[in-house]
């Protein structure tokens, strides 16, 4: 029985989905998808650029997926975890030297023009490797793509370059563009960037800055019955209080990306029409990350960092600050990533004994006011549960005679003194983990960073066993092979740790039960939303 | 009427230097402040060395603050406010989009503030000392004290989620394809909530000081003689002590118009609405140099010139002030 097996298995997806589960009536599931309707869902900002061939960033996602799709999406139930988009096949040769796509026929550009291996050799070689965030390091080798005709697509590599790393990024870096629209002028200024042509279900059809986006249907979607809603807007609302109320007021039918704060969510849950789910970004992981400056000659010795770590009640820090929405890390790897994770590392159970015996080993001796040094603690200030741990993080700290002052900055300031000017004692970071160590996981840790790189290791750390292990998994072809040296890699920074893994977490999103196939895949927010419908 | 041009080309001279310093101190300020707007964006996506380096040069913030300053004073003399680095559109395009939007809250909650204000001003100044006089000094006073933020959060609450009379947010309704009248009334409505968060919190300040006025007026020679002559109490109140009362407002709505700018980034903020309060606050947080000069500039231009309608309203009110200014 279908509805019986789904209900199932959102059952093990989630703790709160659960409740949400439960809650909603099974007939959902057997209901038949109305046509048309506007679906109202909440945005917090509003990107300079919304090319995601350009900017691969979950902002820019958020809008931009619906109307410009990559070569393949992540999915529950694909094999690898991905689902054909623009792509229908993908396979990598066994030198690590090429990629063969075969592209999906017969789909055509918003303006209708037909699209073809053309697009995708343009946007790989002009947009993805020159001018991509991500797309900069991961086709750093790519040479050339090969066309032999308009639905294959050939990758060619200059260095051998892991498969398993190419599929792993392709929901994030295979943005295709029109390569008629951008072949002539400054690709980077092309007002394409933001009144968007892509392939996907919606088109880009207005901008209001300051109120709002809308997407219309595409008529011509290359995807059977699909999509189903006639308009999606985006409704810019900055204030972090209004989703939630837009929500209840039902002037929006749903908000993503934890825009009701998770303060809300408990009061918010029990209105009746209003479902919290917590599935949907498994792909999109953030991990709560305490930085350390290994300059500070205290917190260069793995004594003090083990200390830190013992000081941490990982538990508390989920159930209060994330209000149970999280989970308690182990290491640099999320526990819900499918390939890489492994448990079998050191970990640090919240022991102030401990803590304070390690610090005592060390050198540094309580004084006669109870402190062992001073630190300065720069908490990152993008989500509320960075800066509210930061304030935990000072008091567990005290707890163990060391003292941590906190510094308060915005995002630029932030940024600057962390990653630049390097003016920071510990700092806590929430970076994501992308579905593969080598996207945006091992430059946390990897020394020989230039300064300025931000969410990279700016803290001088240097292990040249790790380093080593890195390099080598960067071009480690064999998969089981690849996937062993990353759990080495793990232990490792479980062991010397280089930077502390607190606790991991994917948003909430606050939907309308009127909503239907909310959260169906592990990056439903920055999705195309093709089956995504509205009850009448 | 010649007074009265003299006045004007004396006001605008002297605004040059006001303007100058705005400028030049905007820019410093931000310029002192930590990090720039590729540290704002990189915040935003990630990326690598090269990417930084590369929008830096793309922005010309790989220019020395001298350079960047003299490019920015060069573009502003030939009235080019330059382009904005976190819209990529021309700045002057992206400020006047919003100006409108800010001058209506702030004219509404303005004209809400003073005639309100003013209103109950002289029912309690009729009074002085009465328990209607009491009452609206203390309720006034306790609505200027609540944030701006907690008073439109309330109202909110209120009258858009439980009661669910007025829409919550924004400056009209979304893509509505409403023209005209249909069009007006509907921007009133979603102005009723922003403009009585931002009204209501500054109309103790007209409140009190036309109490403050009429208590002194009460004291006056004129109206003992008024009030021995038996002129009806209520001409005495409107006539005499009201209309001598009100020319501080006049003072008071000019200085004003600097602070309900301030006020209108939080109302905008907490209302969705797109005006240049948030507009100021999205520069500074984005560390858009040329866009913040662009709004702070544009501010300064909208308090000076609503300074020098005071200043005439008040030459025409009372004519010692022209007097006085002609002579110095």
């Amino acid at each position: 029985m279908p509805p019986l097996s789904l209900n199932r298995r959102s059952f093990l997806a989630g703790t709160s989905f659960l409740l949400a589960s439960t809650a909603m009536p099974t007939i959902s599931f057997a209901q038949e998808a109305k046509q048309g309707g506007r679906l109202i869902v909440a945005a917090d900002s509003e990107p300079r650029n919304l090319n995601p061939a350009i900017v691969a960033s979950n902002g820019v996602f958020f809008i931009a997926s619906k109307v410009i799709e990559p070569l393949a999406e992540a999915s529950f139930e694909g094999r690898d975890g991905l689902a054909p988009r623009l792509a229908t096949s993908w396979e990598g040769s066994d030198d690590g030297l090429s990629v063969t796509f075969k592209l999906r026929e017969g789909v055509k550009w918003h303006d209708g023009l037909p699209f073809t291996s053309a697009d995708v050799a343009f946007s790989a070689l002009q947009v993805w490797k020159p001018l991509q965030n991500l797309g900069r390091t991961i086709f750093k080798d790519l040479e050339s793509v090969e066309t032999p005709d308009a639905t294959t697509a050939i990758l060619k590599f200059a260095k051998p370059t892991p498969f398993q790393l190419i599929r792993n990024a392709l929901p994030v870096v295979s943005s295709v563009v029109p390569k008629h629209i951008y072949e002539t002028g400054d690709i980077a200024n092309n007002p394409a960037n933001v009144q968007l042509i892509g392939t996907g279900p919606f088109k880009f059809a207005e901008y209001k800055p300051g109120e709002y986006y809308r997407l219309a249907r595409n008529d011509d979607y290359w995807g059977e019955n699909a999509p189903h809603l006639d308009e999606i807007i985006y409704r810019v609302l900055p204030d972090r209080g209004a989703a939630a109320s837009a929500l209840e007021a039902e002037e929006i039918q749903l908000a993503a990306f934890s825009m009701v704060p998770l303060a809300d969510l408990d009061r918010i849950s029990k209105v009746e029409g209003i479902e919290v789910i917590s599935k949907g970004y498994e792909a999109l992981t953030y991990q709560l990350v305490v930085e350390i400056n290994h300059r500070r000659k205290e917190l260069a010795d793995v004594k003090v960092r083990q200390a830190i770590a013992h000081a941490i009640d990982r538990d508390f820090v989920v159930k209060t600050i994330f209000l149970g929405y999280a989970e308690a890390a182990t290491g640099p790897v999320p526990k819900n990533d499918p390939q890489f994770y492994t448990a079998d590392v050191p970990t640090y159970a919240f022991d102030v004994a401990k803590a304070n015996a390690l610090l005592d080993e060390a050198g540094y001796a309580k004084g006669a006011d109870g402190t062992r040094f001073s630190l300065k603690l720069l908490p990152a200030p993008y989500f509320n549960e960075t800066r509210q741990f930061g304030d935990y993080l000072r008091q567990a700290l005290a707890a163990v005679g060391i003292k941590a002052e906190l510094v308060n900055n915005d995002a630029a300031a932030h940024q600057k003194a962390v990653y630049t000017d390097h003016a920071f004692d510990l700092a806590i970071a929430p970076p994501v983990f992308r579905g593969d160590p080598a996207i945006s996981t091992t430059i946390l840790v990897q020394s020989g960073i230039p300064d300025g790189v931000p969410f990279s290791n700016q803290g001088g750390y240097k292990n040249a066993e790790l380093d080593a292990l890195i390099d080598k998994a960067a071009s480690e072809l064999d998969e089981a092979k690849r996937t062993a040296l990353y759990k080495d890699f793990q232990k490792l920074v479980a062991t010397d740790l280089p930077l502390i893994n607190v606790a991991e977490w994917g948003f909430i999103t606050v939907s309308r039960s009127s909503v239907k196939n909310v959260s169906n895949n592990p990056r439903w927010a920055v999705s195309n939303w093709a089956d995504t419908w509205v009850e009448a | 009427m010649n007074r009265a041009l003299r006045l004007i080309r004396r006001r605008l001279i002297a605004s040059i230097p006001v303007l100058a310093i705005v400028v030049l101190g905007t820019f410093f300020l931000l310029e002192a402040a930590p990090g720039d707007a590729v540290d704002a964006y990189a915040a935003s996506l990630g990326g690598d060395a090269g990417l930084n380096a590369d929008l830096r040069a793309q922005w010309g913030l790989d220019q020395s603050i001298w350079a960047r300053l003299g490019a920015y004073l060069y573009a502003l003399a030939h009235l080019d406010l330059g382009r904005s680095v976190i819209f990529s559109r021309p700045n002057l395009e992206v400020i006047l989009e919003r100006l409108p939007n800010t001058l209506l809250l702030m004219g509404s909650a303005t004209a809400l503030s003073f005639g309100l204000g003013s209103l109950l001003g002289i029912w309690a100044g009729a009074k002085p000392g009465s328990l209607r006089d009491r009452v609206l000094s203390v309720g006034s006073l306790a609505l200027y004290a609540v944030p701006g933020f907690w008073l439109g959060l309330v109202l909110i609450v209120i009258f858009s989620v439980q009661l669910r009379w007025l829409p919550l947010s924004g400056i009209e309704t979304i893509a509505s394809g409403k023209q005209g009248l249909a069009r007006a009334g509907d921007i009133a409505v979603h102005l009723i909530l922003p403009v009585g968060a931002l009204g209501l919190i500054y109309l103790a300040l007209y409140l009190r000081m036309m109490r403050a006025g009429m208590t002194e007026a009460w004291r006056t020679d004129y109206v003992l003689a008024g009030r021995a002559r038996g002129i009806p109490r209520q001409r005495i109140v409107l006539r005499h002590v009201a209309r001598n009362a009100l020319t501080p407002l006049v003072t008071m709505l000019g200085v004003q118009s600097a602070a309900m700018l301030g006020g209108s980034v939080v109302i905008e903020s907490v209302f969705s609405i797109p005006g240049l309060g948030r507009l100021a606050q999205e520069a500074v947080a984005g560390r858009d140099t040329p866009l913040l000069l662009g709004i702070i500039l544009i501010s300064a231009v909208v308090v000076i010139l609503i300074n020098l309608i005071v200043d005439l309203a008040y030459a025409l009110l009372d004519p010692r002030v022209g007097a006085s200014e002609g002579q110095s």
